[in-house]
């Protein structure tokens, strides 16, 4: 019965919202908890409190603004690209046997490549400016997409194509309103990954040779042991990888919004 | 190759056979059939007696068989406009509206006359003002509704249904069956439909082939010779439901007659 009543008070929205934030805000509470009783020392993690002044401080002098920014818009350039490359090759690739026996053997042999194994090579060729990072965000966003889109062409769905075929619809027609629908999830799926890997490849990459973006602060703030700038770093990636995502999710709802799927009890 | 007068689909000593690593089964052995312009055929079979094969050996789907598939004179070896085909799921292209799924099979070419060729025949199967509607916000009867629609737009000579009604619930199927009546009535389309309802078989056909299994063959053709619309509980429908009934379990009948 107070089960049932305890319900009654409070709204559906409410109780969502706070399944949300239970646990980020339990994991808050807990770290400023061991670090005042003294248990975590500063210097490994600083409390949350403190991370929260150096967040202030850098957003308030521009720095942080700065250089996630850059690394914003390094994301962007080579994402986008891989993206644009990924989707025309996966395309025609997966429609074509000829193209895809041409191109398999090099294709299998760069994949399981690394794009952090790339980064001596695009420093050689690139310089340490913003085209080898890019070289380095393309190497890595664009095989999840490409590869999508190939087993998304692959899985047309073939009750669809005897249709067509019955219907004597022309090939082009068919690729247009059958195979290329067919895919757009799995582009979108693609899409989302290959954006996660973007995130991890610019970090990498700035990591490694840089003079601005997140990477670089998060180094650069390594060596002066201010472990709060090297949390407040990390958070923002995290965060603005979270917005961007949820962006894509958004797309991905627009475009494929016939499909009907399984979001958990 | 001739026709017989008065004809449209001809098949002489079909045979097809699928052929797997190990053995050969044979699907369809030796059917011969003739189909009149116009006319309502029902097939029906246990599941797995090849007369969906020869549905798609009709629609061209199939076309590595033995034996004269003849429709208007041409030997079938692929699929065409003069065949349209509705399948047991309804098939439609989920991010496709209504209309744009009706019109899937019509050339583009067609400008302005496709606007009304694909209303024309939203409106014959009854679903006026859902032409905007996508095919997952329509229930399964609606969605077959369409399906039809879509193989009727380019006109087929014949229409082949493939255990249409199999999946809706029976309510649902006995007004698909007066509707595929109606339409049938309207556009003269010849119809072949297969399914495993001896009672849709006989409510819907002018005649109802009887196959039996392993391998596919004609068993026997029965006419029916009732009035539409027809009366499920008169005594010659019964009756003639009674003669197809007895051709599937009669083998089973037998043993038990005999220990008698």
């Amino acid at each position: 019965m107070s089960v049932i009543r305890k319900y009654q008070f409070v709204s559906p929205a409410v109780k969502r919202v706070s399944q949300y934030l239970i646990l980020p805000v339990a994991i808050l509470v807990i770290w400023q908890l061991l670090s005042q009783a003294g248990l975590i020392k500063p210097l490994i993690l600083p409390p949350p409190t403190k991370v929260a002044g150096a967040f202030w401080e850098l957003l308030s002098s521009g720095q942080l603004p700065k250089h996630i920014w850059i690394s914003i818009l390094r994301v962007s350039e080579g994402f986008g690209l891989a993206a644009l490359v990924g989707i025309v090759m996966g395309i025609g690739i997966g429609l074509s046997r000829t193209l895809d026996r041409l191109t398999d053997l090099v294709i299998q042999v760069l994949r399981p490549i690394p794009p952090i194994a790339w980064i001596p090579l695009a420093i050689l060729w690139f310089g340490i400016d913003e085209l080898s990072k890019i070289y380095i965000i393309f190497l890595g966003a664009f095989f999840p997409v490409f590869v999508n889109v190939i087993e998304g062409i692959r899985n047309t769905d073939q009750r669809f194509i005897e249709v067509a075929r019955i219907l004597e619809v022309p090939r082009w027609k068919l690729i247009r309103q059958v195979v290329i629908p067919g895919v757009l999830p799995y582009i979108m799926t693609g899409l989302r990954v290959s954006l996660g890997v973007a995130w991890m490849c610019v970090v990498a990459a700035e990591l490694i040779a840089a003079n601005q973006g997140v990477g670089y602060l998060i180094n650069d703030a390594r060596q002066l042991s201010q472990t709060d700038v090297v949390l407040v770093g990390m958070i923002t990636i995290g965060v603005t990888g979270k917005v961007m995502d949820s962006m894509l999710k958004r797309l991905e709802n627009r475009l494929v919004g016939w499909k009907i799927s399984y979001s958990g009890d | 190759m001739q026709s017989p007068a008065g004809s449209t689909l001809v098949i002489q000593n079909l045979n097809k056979k699928f052929k797997t690593r190990e053995n050969e089964i044979i699907a369809l052995q030796d059917i011969n059939l003739n189909i009149h312009q116009g006319e309502f055929i029902s097939i029906v079979g246990r599941s797995g007696c090849g007369k969906s094969t020869l549905l798609r050996v009709i629609a061209g789907l199939e076309n590595d068989y033995e034996g004269l598939v003849v429709l208007g004179n041409k030997q079938i070896s692929r699929p065409g406009l003069d065949r349209g085909m509705v399948f047991q799921e309804h098939r439609l292209l989920p991010w496709l509206k209504i209309k744009d799924n009706v019109a899937f099979g019509l050339a583009d070419n067609l400008g302005g006359e496709k606007i009304r060729i694909v209303q024309e025949h939203i409106n014959l199967v009854g679903l006026t003002g859902f032409e905007k509607a996508y095919p997952h916000q329509l229930s399964g009867g609606m969605a077959q509704r369409v399906a039809i629609a879509r193989a009727l737009v380019n006109r087929p000579q014949v229409l082949l249904l493939d255990e249409p009604f199999g999946a809706l619930d029976a309510l649902t199927r006995i007004q698909m069956q007066q509707e595929i009546l109606r339409i049938w009535e309207a556009e003269k389309t010849t119809m072949i439909l297969v399914t495993h309802d001896i009672d849709e078989a006989v409510y819907l056909g002018d005649r109802v082939v009887v196959m039996s299994s392993r391998p596919g063959t004609v068993k026997k053709i029965v006419p029916v010779a009732l009035a539409r619309p027809r009366d499920r509980s008169s005594y010659d429908f019964i009756q003639i439901r009674k003669a197809i009934y007895s051709e599937f379990f009669a083998d089973a009948e037998k043993p038990f007659a005999y220990a008698i």
